[in-house]
């Protein structure tokens, strides 16, 4: 019986075949921490009485919830994971000066490599199976154990297998694939479980699409999500400097899944999840019939910010204002797309149209800071997460999209398709 | 033999991670900061209502969303001495533990009331309907991770390593 892409995956990192079920202890090959959570590992890390990180080239602190710091304590607690970097001297460090958003920054730099083990304390950590790597999320103990060993124990997945086949029709993109997913399964449908995303429309996907997909399998409660690595993902990582040499790992034929998913998306629409659960799902053509009223649009996050979302969102906005009654916010996810969107003309024409247009960072999607909401106030955010509470106000409520209805919603004052602004 | 007594509180499915500690409260990592503001979102008076040793009763899928550690550690420090679901978010089960909140899985979660007194015997693995007398079985903890208990947690057993080189 043969293997899946994570099961060979662990059992390369073990050195043995391992199958689904069974406990191992690993080597991680990169382990991610914040500002909000690492401060949390440090105090563990040196409780524990361990001197050294066991691989300081395997660890990453990013700044990227609270960064710059948007209040008194916030700069305290950064300044935990700051004078620790500093104390071991570490190499991926990355604050200001360099700064975006961890699962936007980190494939950039090279630093997530085909056939990894990867943790993270962030549960968006899954978005790095788009790279044909295992990686998931843990909280603040476990990664101050990866920081002491090296390693930490897992119980190997079971996977679903979810094929998509058809060719995409215009305005959907990765985002509407995984919301659709979780339309169906619901958000605790494949907890535990890895879930393989394969089939012809991922063949036909781009990178920035892929890592959206895979960024929320937590979102359905899954362990990691995964894409094996073709030519799409070869493009990606060509110009990089990669941290380790790359492993390609494909699931065999005659792999075992616990369950196998197939859907036709020839004829999905974009899919809005309304509040308050990401598996909430509705085509658009449904909220358009609903009326739905924007106060606010955001377009960010480890989900939504890449390059991709700030060209299609400025291209839509281009020429035209933002509603009277309607905020916009961008946050490109990092320094470099900031950049690039700049040299563009993509930031431009937003700030034309009446966007506001920050600095890379975590922002408005966990209400953190810069777009929170008020009472009753009504979004529609191309963020993860769509839960009471999330960008503000308990009252508030919160509608999850892709970047092209988002910016089709900031001129229309209210959930819109591009085709009708 | 250790028991756990406590009062209930019940909350439904999907209780998550922005409900049990919101995002807002995370510039620091202070317990009993946090603890002012556990499921706040959920019920913004709870902190003020919870009174040490209480049990959190809640359906399916608790826990979901963030890894914040931030999570358990409100609820500890609220007082809250377990938490007992139908079923738990998997990051949320993993710090749960590795922060030493007791968490118990059981289906009949929809029988125990609000109010009630619970009696959990972490030995026999029975919890104690102690208004109704109805008796439950939770699911045993998997094997490897009463190891890692014997160990003295998961940090402990990292030290045990460094010590053995």
């Amino acid at each position: 019986m043969g293997l899946t892409i994570t099961e060979k995956i662990f059992s390369a990192h073990a050195g043995r075949e391992v199958r689904a079920g069974e406990i191992v202890e690993v080597p991680i090959d990169m382990v991610i921490g914040n500002d909000i959570t690492t401060p949390i590992s440090i105090k563990a890390f040196r409780e524990s009485g361990a001197k050294k990180l066991a691989n300081p080239d395997g660890f990453s602190i990013v700044l990227d919830h609270f960064i710059p710091a948007k209040d008194i304590a916030s700069a305290n607690q950064a300044k935990i994971s700051r004078e620790f970097a500093w104390e071991h001297n570490l190499k991926n460090f990355f604050d200001e000066k360099d700064m975006g958003i961890e699962h936007a920054l980190l494939p950039e730099k090279g630093l997530i490599v085909p056939g990894d083990v990867i943790i993270g304390a962030d549960s968006h950590t899954c978005t790095h199976g788009a790279l044909g790597a295992f990686a998931t999320g843990m909280g603040s103990t476990d990664l101050a154990y990866a920081m002491i060993t090296g390693g930490n124990w897992f119980k190997v997945p079971e996977t679903i297998k979810v094929v998509f086949t058809g060719k995409l029709r215009p305005y959907v993109t990765g985002k509407d694939l995984i919301l659709e997913l979780i339309r169906r399964i619901g958000v605790d449908g494949a907890l535990y479980k890895a879930l393989e995303f394969t089939g012809d429309t991922i063949e036909n996907l781009d990178m920035d699409s892929r890592f959206s997909l895979c960024n929320m399998a937590i979102e359905a409660g899954a362990k990691s999500g995964i894409i094996a690595v073709d030519e799409v993902t070869k493009e990606f990582l060509k110009d990089k400097d990669l941290a380790r040499e790359p492993k390609f790992y494909y699931s065999d034929e005659d792999a075992q899944y616990s369950d196998i998913i197939e859907i036709d998306v020839s004829n999905l629409e974009p899919v809005i999840a309304y509040p308050h659960l990401p598996s909430n799902g509705h085509p658009l053509s449904q909220a358009i019939a609903d009326d739905i009223r924007v106060d606010q649009v955001f377009i960010g996050s480890c989900t939504n910010g890449r390059l991709s979302d700030i060209e299609i969102a400025s291209k839509i906005v281009k020429g035209k204002k933002v509603a009277k009654h309607t905020r916009m916010i961008v946050t490109p996810a990092t320094q470099k797309i900031l950049e690039e969107a700049s040299k563009l003309g993509y930031i431009k024409d937003l700030v034309d149209a009446g966007a506001v247009v920050s600095n890379p960072t975590c922002g408005a999607c966990l209400g953190g800071y810069m777009g929170i909401l008020g009472d009753d106030e009504v979004a529609i955010s191309t963020t993860n997460r769509n839960f009471v509470g999330r960008m503000g106000a308990r009252s508030s409520k919160i509608y999850l999209s892709n970047s092209a209805i988002a910016a089709a919603s900031a001129v229309a004052g209210k959930i819109a398709s591009p085709d009708n602004i | 033999m250790v028991k756990i007594k406590g009062q209930v509180w019940k909350f439904g499915d999907n209780i998550d991670t922005d409900l049990i500690i919101p995002a807002r409260y995370l510039n620091t990592s202070d317990p009993y900061q946090l603890a002012k503001h556990a499921m706040e979102d959920a019920d913004p008076d709870f902190s003020k209502k919870v009174k040490k040793g209480d049990i959190i009763v809640a359906g399916r899928n608790f826990g979901s969303g963030s890894s914040r550690e931030h999570a358990p550690i409100a609820l500890k420090y609220a007082g809250v001495s377990a938490v007992i679901a139908k079923s738990f978010a998997r990051i949320f089960y993993r710090n749960s533990f590795n922060t030493g909140l007791p968490i118990f899985e059981i289906d009949e979660v929809e029988e125990i009331a609000e109010g009630s007194r619970l009696s959990i015997d972490m030995d026999s693995g029975v919890i104690e309907d102690m208004e109704s007398g109805k008796k439950y079985k939770f699911k045993p903890i998997p094997q490897f991770m009463q190891q890692l208990i014997q160990a003295g947690g998961l940090i402990n057993y990292a030290k045990e390593k460094i010590a053995n080189g």
